[in-house]
């Protein structure tokens, strides 16, 4: 923790020197052509030049001085972050407004009103968006966040974002040649230029409101892959166009140059970035000893990819996402538990505080700045953006839905065309436009008008929208118990089956490359590369650093289960009655079933929403069956053979397997197991005997009742506390607390009553799985790999 | 591909399979590959002896996309990859002593199976109970294979039971 605290204070003072650097470089439209690393250092002292104590008289020494100068630039800047972070403290208070009005709406909102207020007051608005800040400061924070996409995403966002600029520019020329609007002099570059701008999805403002809705997850991701390549596409765009505007005659031999430039742009982005986390990749290989520092390599080299790409003018956003995506799937096996944590941590905040401060900042500027009405235009440009959208979309799909096991319905479309709300990239790219153009100003209120359009009337009609034609959603309903288990077995059933098919696609090429990343990638970019199964490796990872945190068991409710339990009484007095189910008990049910049912291995990175941390469910199953297994080897008698999963001697593969199929058949011993328990908790606890091996049978003897009664129990709504509240600070933080293991064995003796005290903060963890590393090792093949030691900060 | 002729003289009866099964012969070259990479001390069986290759690519054949383009001739009821045979074979996992009908007890080992330890056996049971009243239309405190499939009639089983790359 102390090091995530460290990491956050670093990220935060590279924050802070950019925002720095953001005013210092001035009003807008100004390039700042040096590079950043020279500018740093002679730019820290604020513009206002040193108020050096002046030399002329000898006064005395004041006692008390007021320097406001001095500060002002960063105070100014900590004001308006602080500011954009209370308003999103305040929606989030005030439950109800989030759920209607999308975050975005709210922060344009604040935005608006705060620059109405320093208009009136004449107050200039900090110059905070130049079009270099943004692209190298903001953006990549938006990026890096957001990591599952697919090939589909690519073909949304590239072909559609064409379609959408190419078809908007040429009908807005079109408008443009009727004198009635008095548009004439906007030729058909700078229409195209516009077009760009105004085409470019957010992928903020729309990711919220779907989340909000709940839509299924296929749609979702189309959506936000959309969202994000489309601003790659959407810059370099607008990079060839403007270049292409301010050329006064356009020869076709430009135009080719211009489109193979594109893929050069798009193509050496993605290459620049591939290349980046490779190197990063092998950097963190190295890194067993320096674990403290991991987060930082993950952000520099994805930075460092950013820069490097934007300093030979190609696609700096391919470059970071790719960066990012190559480094997800081999840093992520590297570094350790605690460094993933942190980077989640760290792009979680640094993402949302950009996303905050630039809607803010459009409202702002909304307000300051001058604006040049053209009533034909602007709306013809809404009513272009909005029909093109749509007809780019209903194209798109028809030709990809073959390609697709579960094809786009209508309304998935139609879900798809009104979820295109323009946003931030719009935003910072109006207002980057060359001078040169005559009518920037239209531009920038037309992009300006279309953003505050999408954002407010879209945005918040969307939700009555999809749930009234009821877009498939996830599936969240209740059906019929039948089709719950039955679905379930299925879905196992295939996870099972494709297993046995092997990592095998249609995709010939995508074959060839596993086998190539299987054989030499990995052996060379991660660490202790076998290719091992996704369970097996994180069930070994967890099983070292928190078999101890499943033993330190929160206090349980020994409540009295509801109705089912008395069900199931009646049940057994009666000879064979025709059980009437009420509501409620087919609710518990249905809860049972959704809580406790084994979840499948999920294939894609599901987006749980943005305030919150990806969910371990995967691994808290693990610990499940962990669990299991060490009350099953804890049976009398198997007792003195090893304290752990795994019976002496035996290797890891077989019995992994071994655990999995006990389950069907032990059920006797199971229901053995567990009505034991239920004697054993009215029993004494405090039998302070001192053998070792009563400790760990008492621990678990709390342990059982704690699922079972936590269960039934209503209040736990959410799966998360549910099941594990031993596991809650796990969960949350992820973060294993193997401390004070060679803390004394005695202490732990008297303190298993305390145990059932223990809440939030599991203490030191139970000696007797500390002994036994030192004496097991030879025999427990897991503990060959002992990323576990006992030096822990 | 010039191997692919020859590769298929290594696959016994490969016509037939890709007739009965309906996959395409380079599918089946692939699923070759991967049973010898599965089987491997080359005994030409899988798990003790008992799934052979042809096995191997009847059971997969069933989850195979179905193909909605189809006209409705006699032979599609024979592809493995229909509804009913995909539904046949979901029930077979549960009925393990084959006689036809889903008892109380089979019901509750798969259930056992898929649920964790944390739901007692009271709640087991009552799980199974209300299943098998859901389902149960002849009263017999059993489901039939047609039982079986009215309680799955809304569901889309072609996608819950489909591997997509196996088209």
């Amino acid at each position: 923790l102390r090091s995530l605290g460290v990491f956050i204070r670093q990220a935060g003072t590279l924050l802070f020197i950019c925002m720095i650097l953001i005013l210092l470089h001035g009003s807008r439209g100004e390039i700042p052509s040096k590079p950043i690393a020279a500018t740093i250092l002679p730019s820290v002292k604020p513009d206002g030049g040193v108020q050096a104590y002046p030399e002329d008289q000898k006064n005395n020494l004041p006692m008390f001085t007021m320097n406001y100068p001095r500060i002002q630039i960063p105070f100014e800047i900590t004001l308006w972050v602080l500011l954009a972070s209370f308003a999103k403290i305040g929606f989030h208070v005030y439950h109800k407004i989030t759920i209607w009005v999308p975050e975005s709406c709210l922060l344009i909102s604040i935005g608006l009103i705060v620059g109405a207020i320093m208009h009136s007051v004449h107050e200039e608005p900090p110059a905070v968006l130049t079009s270099n800040v943004f692209f190298l400061y903001m953006l990549p924070l938006i990026v890096l966040d957001f990591v599952a996409v697919f090939m589909q995403v690519l073909w949304f966002a590239v072909v559609g974002t064409l379609w959408n600029s190419i078809g908007i520019g040429i009908s807005l020329f079109a408008i443009c040649q009727i004198p009635a609007f008095g548009v004439q002099d906007i030729n058909l570059q700078e229409n195209l230029l516009f077009s760009a701008i105004i085409s470019a999805v957010d992928p903020v403002a729309v990711l919220n409101v779907f989340e909000d809705v709940s839509v299924n997850e296929q749609l979702y991701i189309v959506v936000f892959g959309e969202c994000l390549f489309n601003d790659a596409v959407t810059v370099v765009l607008y990079n060839m166009f403007s270049f292409v505007a301010e050329m006064p005659v356009v020869e076709p031999v430009d135009v080719f140059i211009g489109v193979a430039r594109f893929f050069i742009v798009g193509l050496g982005g993605m290459a620049f970035g591939i290349l980046f986390g490779f190197v990063a990749a092998f950097t963190t290989r190295f890194t067993s000893k320096v674990r403290e520092i991991e987060p930082l390599f993950v952000f520099m080299y994805s930075y460092l990819a950013y820069l490097v790409a934007e300093l030979f003018a190609i696609s700096s956003i391919m470059a970071i996402i790719t960066c990012a995506l190559t480094m997800k799937y081999y840093v992520e096996e590297n570094v350790s538990q605690r460094s993933c944590t942190t980077i989640r941590h760290v792009i979680k905040m640094l993402a949302s505080i950009s996303e905050t401060l630039i809607f803010f900042f459009l409202g702002v500027v909304t307000i300051t700045t001058d604006h040049e009405w053209n009533w034909g235009y602007i709306l013809f440009t809404l009513l272009f953006a909005f029909v093109w959208r749509g007809l780019g979309i209903l194209v798109l799909t028809q030709i990809i839905n073959p390609f697709r096991t579960i094809p786009f319905n209508m309304k998935d479309q139609f879900g798809l065309a009104y979820g295109g709300l323009r946003g931030a990239v719009s935003f910072a790219l109006a207002f980057t436009l060359p001078d040169t153009i005559g009518r920037k100003q239209l531009f920038v209120t037309a992009t300006i008008a279309v953003i505050l359009f999408t954002v407010f009337l879209q945005g918040i009609s969307i939700r009555p929208l999809i749930e009234f034609i009821n877009v498939r959603r996830t599936n969240r309903n209740l059906e019929t118990i039948n089709v719950e288990i039955h679905g379930r077995l299925m879905e196992h059933t295939i996870a099972g089956i494709e297993d046995l098919c092997g990592q095998w696609s249609r995709f010939y090429w995508k074959d060839k490359f596993m086998k190539f990343n299987n054989r030499i990638l990995r052996k060379i970019l991660i660490r202790d590369s076998r290719a091992e199964s996704s369970i097996v490796a994180l069930y070994k990872k967890l099983e070292l650093q928190n078999a101890m945190e499943i033993l330190d068991t929160a206090s349980g409710d020994i409540s009295a289960a509801p109705s089912i339990v008395s069900l199931y009484e009646e049940k057994k007095s009666s000879s064979k009655p025709q059980k009437k189910f009420l509501a409620a008990d087919l609710k518990n049910m249905h809860d049972i079933l959704s809580k406790n049912m084994y979840k499948i291995r999920e294939r894609t990175v599901a987006y749980r929403g943005k305030h919150a941390l990806p969910n371990d469910n995967h691994t808290r199953e693990i610990l499940i069956r962990r669990h299991v297994s060490i009350r099953r080897s804890l049976r009398p008698g198997s007792f003195q053979s090893s304290y752990f999963s795994l019976p002496a001697g035996k290797s890891l593969e077989s019995t992994f397997p071994a655990a999995r199929r006990s389950y069907a058949d032990d059920h006797e011993t199971l229901s053995e197991v567990a009505y034991p328990s239920q004697r054993s908790r009215f029993g004494k606890p405090a039998r302070s005997s001192s053998s070792k091996a009563m400790i760990p049978l008492r621990r678990l003897g709390t342990l059982e009742e704690v699922p079972s009664t936590d269960v039934l129990n209503e209040d736990s709504s959410s799966t998360e506390q549910g099941v594990f509240r031993t596991n809650s600070s796990y969960s949350d933080s992820h973060v294993p607390r193997p401390r004070r293991l060679n803390s004394s064995f005695d202490n732990n003796n008297g303190s298993a009553d305390d145990l059932r005290n223990v809440h939030e903060e599991p203490s030191s963890p139970p000696p007797g799985w500390a002994a036994e590393p030192r004496d097991n090792t030879a025999r427990n093949p897991l503990l060959r790999r002992p990323q576990w030691t006992p030096k822990r900060k | 591909m010039g191997s692919s002729s020859s590769s298929r003289n290594k696959i016994p009866n490969a016509q037939e399979l890709m007739d009965q099964t309906g996959f395409s012969s380079a599918h089946l070259l692939r699923l070759y590959d991967r049973f010898e990479c599965l089987d491997r001390d080359n005994r030409g069986y899988l798990r003790q002896d008992t799934v052979d290759f042809s096995s191997f690519v009847r059971i997969l054949a069933h989850f195979r996309p179905t193909d909605r383009n189809r006209n409705k001739e006699g032979t599609q009821q024979e592809l493995p990859n229909s509804r009913t045979r995909k539904l046949k074979f979901a029930f077979q996992l549960y009925d393990l002593d084959r006689d036809g009908k889903i008892s109380r007890e089979e019901l509750l080992q798969v259930l056992r199976a898929m649920l964790g330890l944390q739901v007692t056996e009271e709640q087991l049971q009552s799980i199974a109970e209300r299943a098998i009243q859901e389902a149960d239309l002849d009263k017999d405190d059993a489901i039939s294979f047609d039982e079986f499939k009215k309680s799955l009639e809304k569901v889309d089983i072609d996608t819950k039971m489909s591997i997509g790359f196996l088209k």
